[in-house]
């Protein structure tokens, strides 16, 4: 499985790389968010659990972006079919695609977290970053593995663009609410607090559960 | 003979519309089936139950050896599968495209070069298929077809889109004596000379199997009328 992993995970990047069709919108999408935020809000910075709210929702629906794209090219150019026709286990391409999103929205995080210090925060938030960093990763991956089996769901039917948030922004509120609620006081105006352990123990239970499922469930989204 | 393709009884359904009914057919190992019959006849369905692409709703399905779609795992890389669809990123270059193709069949990247140099596209491998004619995209796609050696190839109009000196280049891939073989076509002479067994299709039913030899031209064309 590993050899069909990589060539999967390949292929994609380099095709990213090639296209710049989905980092670069989800980046975007993120950066015009927080501006909107930065006025609408009527504020110059933003703190505690407004600041998380924000920056979560804010990555989860660029990361949206990213799911509605993961699978188009396997859809239009048949990569579906050039897949299954090969000897290789088929959970390689639940694998290779949520690993290949957990890419991208790392990305996407370095640059959008970045701006949001920049445009809503009132210091940087230098001593939050490696909680922040850890309570992201968890998330990504959830959002990761999430976003994989709705992305293939979603990509066997014509209102694609429709499913895709209908689905994932339900399945993704405990994400939202562990990340949000652990990063608050990470945010908080008065500099960043503690950690608490059981935004991340609810954020692994979350990835453990999900890749399980997705894991029994991912072969039968690729049949007919 | 050994028999590469056992059919019994096979139909295949889209809804209400049945595009398959009571298919029964067996080719053994090395012969060229040519299926004939107008749009929507069924063919591509047929060829897609045989790739393993596409489950038979009844009947018996033994591709290789193997019943589908329970043993599909076994067959899968012993198959040739070319389609309506090329099968390749156009965003990727033509190297790019069959070194992924390879990677999952465990294929040795010199069989990359070879087939290159057989269909002439060596000189703009490292150019993206988008820029490619659709001549070339279709022997692109027969690289791809045959990149793993497989012992049966499923042909879908393999030489459309084709001028007549890259259907020669062609069909030193994929024509006669390559295996086994079943052949769409809508060239109906053509693919007479290279059959061995003629299958026609008329709205999902078998409407003509015989050896080759026993059918005429008038015969295959009666299917489209």
């Amino acid at each position: 499985m590993r050899r069909a992993v990589v060539a999967l995970v390949r292929k994609d990047l380099r095709l990213e790389a090639r296209t710049r069709e989905s980092v670069p919108a989800m980046v975007l999408f993120s950066l015009g968010t927080f501006v909107l935020f930065h006025f609408a809000l009527d504020a110059q910075t933003v703190a505690g659990n407004l600041a998380a709210g924000v920056l979560w929702v804010t990555l989860l629906l660029a990361a949206v972006l990213g799911i509605n794209r993961l699978f188009v090219a396997e859809r239009e150019e048949g990569g579906f079919d050039g897949f299954l026709l090969a000897p290789v286990d088929r959970t390689a391409m639940f694998v290779a695609k949520a690993s290949v999103l957990f890419a991208f929205l790392v990305l996407l995080e370095v640059v959008a977290v970045a701006a949001f210090a920049i445009l809503l925060l009132e210091r940087p938030p230098w001593h939050a970053l490696p909680g922040l960093a850890l309570l992201l990763a968890l998330a990504d991956l959830g959002i990761a593995v999430v976003g994989t089996l709705v992305g293939a769901l979603a990509i066997q039917t014509r209102a694609r663009d429709l499913i895709v948030p209908l689905l994932a922004i339900p399945l993704s509120v405990p994400l939202v609410i562990a990340g949000a609620r652990g990063s608050a006081p990470l945010l908080a105006a008065a500099g960043a607090g503690a950690l608490e352990g059981r935004w991340l123990l609810i954020l692994g239970l979350y990835d453990l559960v999900f890749g399980l499922l997705a894991y029994a469930i991912f072969d039968f989204l690729l049949e007919e | 003979m050994t028999a590469t393709v056992e059919l019994a009884d096979v139909g295949r359904a889209y809804g209400e519309r049945v595009a398959l009914r009571d298919v029964t057919l067996t080719l053994e190992q090395g012969r060229t089936l040519a299926v004939f019959g107008a749009n929507g006849a069924g063919k591509t369905t047929l060829l897609r139950i045989l790739a393993t692409l596409l489950r038979a709703h009844h009947g018996s399905v033994r591709v290789l050896g193997r019943e589908l779609p329970r043993e599909g795992w076994a067959v899968r890389g012993r198959i040739g599968f070319l389609g309506h669809q090329a099968l390749l990123y156009r965003d990727l270059t033509a190297r790019e495209n069959l070194r992924f193709h390879a990677r999952l069949h465990g294929v040795a990247p010199q069989r990359i070069d070879e087939l290159l140099d057989a269909i002439g596209l060596r000189l703009r491998a490292d150019e993206p298929v988008h820029t490619y004619s659709r001549g070339m995209v279709q022997r692109l796609a027969v690289c791809r077809t045959v990149l793993h050696a497989p012992e049966l190839l499923l042909l879908d109009e393999p030489l459309a889109g084709l001028d007549p000196g890259a259907a020669e280049v062609v069909q030193a891939l994929i024509g006669p004596g390559r295996g086994t073989r079943v052949v769409i076509s809508h060239d109906v002479e053509h693919g007479l000379a290279e059959a061995d067994e003629v299958l026609g299709l008329r709205g999902g039913r078998v409407a003509l199997h015989a050896p080759a030899a026993q059918v005429s031209v008038a015969d295959v064309r009666g299917l489209f009328a």
